[in-house]
């Protein structure tokens, strides 16, 4: 299922030239708000929830799943050398689950470690909130990897697309309609982080449970999905 | 061989009748109001296929449509003012207008890098300073249309309201002026960073990076210097984050309300509000100037 040579080209397609600058920017960005915010501050565990369920968890996170995910197979599709991918006796649904990896990979380490290091730099793992948003990104990272290649495979609009899903329907409508959080992957992963981190500052609306089924249905159900997108996939002409 | 070698005297060139063009030659300044007109029009997908204007046209009604329910509201319940100030109008959906720009500024210059299509500009009678003036000068005019259109029906629907013309007129003016200065500063930022990568998914990227996450950041620390008393702080914050440099250019001249936490106390007064103008006027000359020089080489 898993092929190297593909995971090479992924790695150097997402890492290589200018493309790593917006990976780094991010995580820098975070590193850089949590020192500001220490220094004018200093230690405080809600503070620290905040920054890290407000920036780390609602935007970085599924900014450079975005990046990543649709990254990873998106500017192939667009230019049209998937088919030099595609023509080499490798399943479909193999190429979907080495990019899927590799995506997910890249997706925890630009966003868990800034994440581990800012809750450390913030409050020291007071009361486990930097672990507990660590595991809530790297939950986060392989949902949204599968769901935003899913994309890449679907639209050529995929990077707009997810970042409407990511800054609107989490962001805005998340705050607004409270249905509208059973159905984001955020919240999930806060289900999953409230466990670790157990009492007090990091809830979810959703349930445990609910949230383990429907992160686990999704992220398999689009990878599927993708693989499927991937068999018959049409080479179309820029518009 | 099978034919005999033809003779020198049995060969001719026949004129076929090719003739120079010697009709009038249109010139410089044509081809430019034509790259021009081409790119705004690109940037409401038109002239393009009708899957392309799906999502600039969405964009374009969702930001007329909350104007539309406010003079609705005003004109029902006969209010005396709108629900709303022409300059908070932009800050408010500031999103919709980040994912116009993430959207449309790559599909502008991406294209034109991934296809090598550039030279092809270059080889007819127009220069670089054309070119970036034609691509900056569209994207501006798309987001004024997009930032303006639902003002014009607030200042409409605020005469049909019966509100007070001449003060109507002032505060739509100066809500004009911010949307024209929000439109060349976000338009430049925009076609910065999309000509920066010939990807147009990286560029959709690099826009909303930008913007959605220096605003984030921002706002994220203003909050925190509100929380804890550190409220001249707050004004020179402002000045790192696209959205917060034209709210505080809009308070301070614009007579708007600010969005800043602590409200007044933390807005910039007359002295800041002359560092945020510069510092606008700074960006949108910085950009013009970067974009001149990614096109001096432009063969990548």
């Amino acid at each position: 299922m898993y092929n190297p040579t593909v995971a090479r080209l992924t790695y150097r397609a997402l890492l290589g030239r200018r493309r790593a600058l917006i990976l780094f920017a991010l995580p820098a960005l975070l590193l850089l708000i949590a020192a500001a915010v220490r220094a004018f501050n200093g230690a405080d565990d809600q503070i620290a929830a905040d920054v890290l369920g407000g920036f780390a968890l609602a935007t970085m996170v599924p900014l450079i799943g975005v990046i990543a995910g649709t990254g990873a197979i998106g500017p192939e599709i667009d230019d049209g050398s998937i088919v030099y991918l595609l023509s080499k006796p490798v399943k479909r649904p193999t190429i979907i689950f080495t990019k899927l990896i590799v995506a997910i990979a890249v997706t925890m380490v630009f966003s868990a470690v800034p994440t581990f290091l800012a809750g450390m730099i913030l409050n020291g793992n007071g009361q486990q909130v930097a672990v507990a948003y660590t595991v809530a990104a790297l939950v986060a990272s392989i949902a949204y990897s599968a769901l935003f290649l899913l994309l890449g495979t679907v639209s050529r609009h995929a990077v707009v697309i997810g970042l409407v899903y990511a800054l609107v329907w989490e962001a805005l409508f998340g705050s607004l309609i409270s249905g509208a959080k059973t159905l984001s992957v955020q919240q999930w992963a806060l289900a999953v982080a409230q466990k670790v981190s157990g009492e007090g500052l990091v809830t979810s609306e959703v349930g445990l449970s609910t949230a383990l089924a429907l992160l686990i249905g999704v992220t398999i159900a689009a990878t599927w999905y993708a693989g499927q997108r991937l068999r018959s996939l049409k080479l179309a002409g820029e518009e | 061989m099978s034919s005999p070698a033809q003779t020198p005297e049995t060969t001719r060139i026949h004129n076929i009748g090719y003739r120079n063009y010697d009709g009038p030659r249109l010139g410089r300044a044509y081809a430019r109001r034509a790259l021009f007109s081409q790119s705004l029009r690109g940037a409401y997908g038109l002239g393009r296929s009708a899957k392309s204007k799906v999502l600039p046209m969405i964009l374009f009604a969702v930001m007329c449509v909350p104007a539309l329910i406010i003079v609705a509201v005003a004109v029902v319940t006969k209010a005396p003012k709108l629900a709303i100030e022409y300059t908070q109008y932009a800050i408010y959906l500031q999103l919709v207008i980040a994912i116009y720009l993430a959207a449309q500024a790559p599909q502008s210059v991406s294209r034109d890098l991934r296809f090598r299509t550039v030279p092809l500009y270059f080889s007819r009678p127009i220069d670089r300073v054309d070119y970036v003036l034609a691509k900056y000068g569209a994207m501006a005019s798309a987001l004024f249309i997009l930032t303006a259109a639902p003002l014009l029906i607030l200042f409409i629907g605020s005469l049909l309201a019966k509100l007070d013309f001449a003060t109507q007129s002032k505060l739509f003016g100066q809500g004009l002026v911010s949307v024209a200065l929000l439109s060349l500063l976000f338009g430049g930022i925009g076609l910065v960073m999309a000509a920066l990568t010939p990807r147009r998914g990286f560029g959709v990227a690099a826009v909303i990076a930008v913007m959605v996450i220096s605003y984030g950041a921002v706002s994220t620390l203003q909050g925190i210097a509100y929380g804890t008393d550190n409220v001249d702080a707050i004004k020179w914050m402002g000045l790192f984050s696209p959205v917060t440099l034209i709210d505080g250019v809009q308070t301070a001249f614009l007579g708007a309300p600010t969005a800043f936490p602590g409200g007044a106390a933390a807005a910039p007064g007359a002295g800041a509000g002359a560092v945020y103008v510069l510092v606008v006027l700074a960006l949108i000359a910085g950009s013009y100037g970067v974009l001149m020089r990614r096109y001096r080489k432009v063969g990548l």
